[in-house]
């Protein structure tokens, strides 16, 4: 369904199933809770990097999560309200995370993929930048995790 | 791969209704994430999801409601974010406040028990050694798996329910004997004798929190007087600075009788000293304050005031005579203060103008009068969460300090000078 010339691509574990695809958006571990304002969208810790930055719709580039176990709560709360990440790719297993993102798609069938990528893996798509898209089809184990040029969107 | 119980299986298939089917797709793609091969038994669980974060919260439990599920194991809840027995104390918005409120009484309905403390480990009943539990809230977890040496993995929202409900778990994390050995050492200088210690054992969970992040870190050298308080706090500090959910005191905890019990006989990775000024370079990290700056309040009990801890707190009110100079705030469980009025001291701190709050915390909601300006505690959690959630300043002190600053209406620190650190 996107005719696409992936610069690059490579297989990643899907915790979560989903099709997803856009601009990839770096940021250092973020608490949810506490973190994240889910009326407005943005990142609300003061101390950290990425102040003010929206994660709606973005494929969420985080190498692993922390803080508060209630942030299962609030990432679902996000993925509800349309102020969610479209995708999760982390390095690190997250089970606060995971969870988020599978209650959201019980509740309200929200098809958001979380996928763990390698470091190496991890660091191209932090570096390429651009629009990131992830295949993880329903009970399969292994995602397709491919990196657009930013002018494709 | 995760191989299913015939129970489990039949709960999976909606044999046991569509509210226990929806609770176990959770708890085994839960177990699938964890990389988990079997779900086990738990004896209770305890529920952090009836603190209201938005409408998924509530979207969660009505589903469980509607379908006339109930909780198949004994359940405690966390605190939620009003005092339902002194309601008047919210501030908030109203549409919040009736949210909030539905989430606390929707859980109810589920079987529930209306505890909403963060600290179930000061009810009647308790985990004992060994049990399987599924526990949610960073504290309580730290305190179950430390303490009590009770099993249980650092769970949080929406797992704790689908747990309770199906009354499994996956077998993985803290749950497994060996996932348990310490891997860091902390050899931690002797502060047993130092007056106001409660803040240096705080302080010492910070660092534990910052060293360990989310491993298993062994201490040597706490006081062989440690109380279980004491234990609260420094566990209560570790879960907020890192996600540590369990810690082994060499000779204190029940895991722990030696160092190579806590290490399970292989050497720790990692060891690391603490020396007192190290301790105190933290008390002066957490508070914003000088001696003799004005204060709106002091808000002790986070995790939740003890009945031992009540009663310390009462013995230093009775050196004062005056009226209090500023608001005072401590929050407690409904259970404790039922103990509290039959001993006559909830009577004499409401008479002194203590504000006892329950059912939630003065961090996480707008209960307190005033909520901008200077506020002191001797919380290691309360003082790093309290700026950012509420919007206060935050004094930092013992409990001793605490309840002199309150009489005085500004900061006072015993015998110890905040600009140098020197006791």
């Amino acid at each position: 369904m996107n005719t696409m010339n992936p610069q690059a691509s490579f297989n990643a574990e899907a915790l979560t199933s989903g099709f997803a695809r856009g601009p990839g958006v770096f940021i250092e571990p973020l608490s949810f809770w506490g973190g994240y304002d889910t009326e407005t969208g943005t990142i609300v810790e003061q101390s950290h990097p990425a102040f003010g930055q929206s994660l709606a719709g973005v494929i969420l580039l985080m190498a692993r999560a922390k803080g508060s176990s209630s942030s299962s709560s609030v990432l679902a709360e996000a993925i509800r309200n349309k102020t969610g990440p479209a995708g999760i790719v982390l390095c690190e297993r997250d089970l606060i995370i995971a969870i988020g993102v599978i209650v959201a798609n019980e509740l309200y069938a929200s098809q958001v993929p979380l996928v763990l990528a390698s470091s190496e893996d991890f660091e191209q798509l932090c570096k390429t930048g651009g629009v990131i898209q992830i295949d993880a089809p329903a009970g399969e184990e292994t995602a397709r995790v491919a990196i657009e040029r930013s002018s494709a969107l | 791969m995760l191989q299913l119980s015939e129970r489990d299986a039949a709960m999976l298939n909606g044999e046991a209704g569509s509210g226990v089917a929806l609770a176990m797709r959770i708890v085994t793609r839960t177990a699938n994430v964890m990389g988990a091969d079997r779900l086990i038994d738990i004896t209770s669980a305890h529920i952090d999801g009836c603190l209201y974060h938005g409408a998924a919260s509530l979207d969660f439990v009505e589903r469980f409601v509607q379908s006339e599920t109930r909780v198949a194991v004994p359940t405690t809840l966390n605190v939620g974010s009003l005092d339902l027995i002194h309601p008047e104390l919210y501030q908030g918005e109203q549409s919040t406040q009736r949210a909030a409120e539905r989430l606390m009484k929707a859980h109810i309905e589920l079987g529930c028990e209306s505890s909403f403390t963060c600290a179930p480990y000061q009810l009647k009943h308790r985990p004992k050694l060994g049990d399987q539990i599924a526990w949610a809230e960073s504290n309580a977890i730290v305190f179950a798996n430390s303490v009590l040496g009770a099993r249980t993995s650092r769970y949080g929202d929406f797992l704790d329910l689908a747990a309770a409900i199906t009354g499994r778990a996956p077998y993985a994390g803290l749950h497994v004997t060996e996932n348990r050995a310490a891997q860091i050492l902390i050899r931690v200088a002797d502060f047993g004798a130092l007056p106001g210690r409660d803040v240096f054992f705080a302080a010492l969970g910070f660092l534990l929190g910052k060293a360990a992040g989310a491993s298993v870190g062994a201490i040597d050298g706490l006081p062989p007087d440690t109380t279980e308080d004491e234990l609260k706090a420094l566990g209560a500090a570790a879960a907020s600075s890192g996600a540590v959910a369990l810690f082994h005191g060499i000779g204190i905890t029940p895991e722990a009788p030696t160092l190579d019990a806590a290490c399970q006989g292989k050497p720790p990775a990692r060891v690391i000293d603490v020396s007192l000024e190290e301790l105190r370079a933290v008390r002066r990290h957490l508070n914003q304050a000088k001696p003799g700056d004005a204060l709106v309040a002091v808000s002790l009990g986070t995790p939740h005031f003890s009945v031992t801890e009540f009663e310390q707190l009462a013995a230093l009110f009775a050196a004062f005579s005056a009226p209090l100079a500023c608001d005072f705030y401590v929050n407690t469980s409904r259970f404790v203060l039922w103990q509290l009025e039959s001993s006559g001291i909830a009577n004499t701190l409401a008479s002194r103008g203590v504000q006892i709050v329950l059912d939630t915390c003065t961090y996480i909601t707008p209960v307190m009068k005033k909520m901008s300006g200077l506020v002191m505690t001797n919380s290691g959690k309360w003082a790093l969460y309290a700026p950012a959630n509420i919007g206060v300043r935050v004094a930092y002190g013992s409990m001793n300090e605490c309840v002199r600053s309150a009489f005085t209406g500004k900061v006072c620190f015993d015998e110890h000078d905040e600009s140098t650190g020197q006791l």
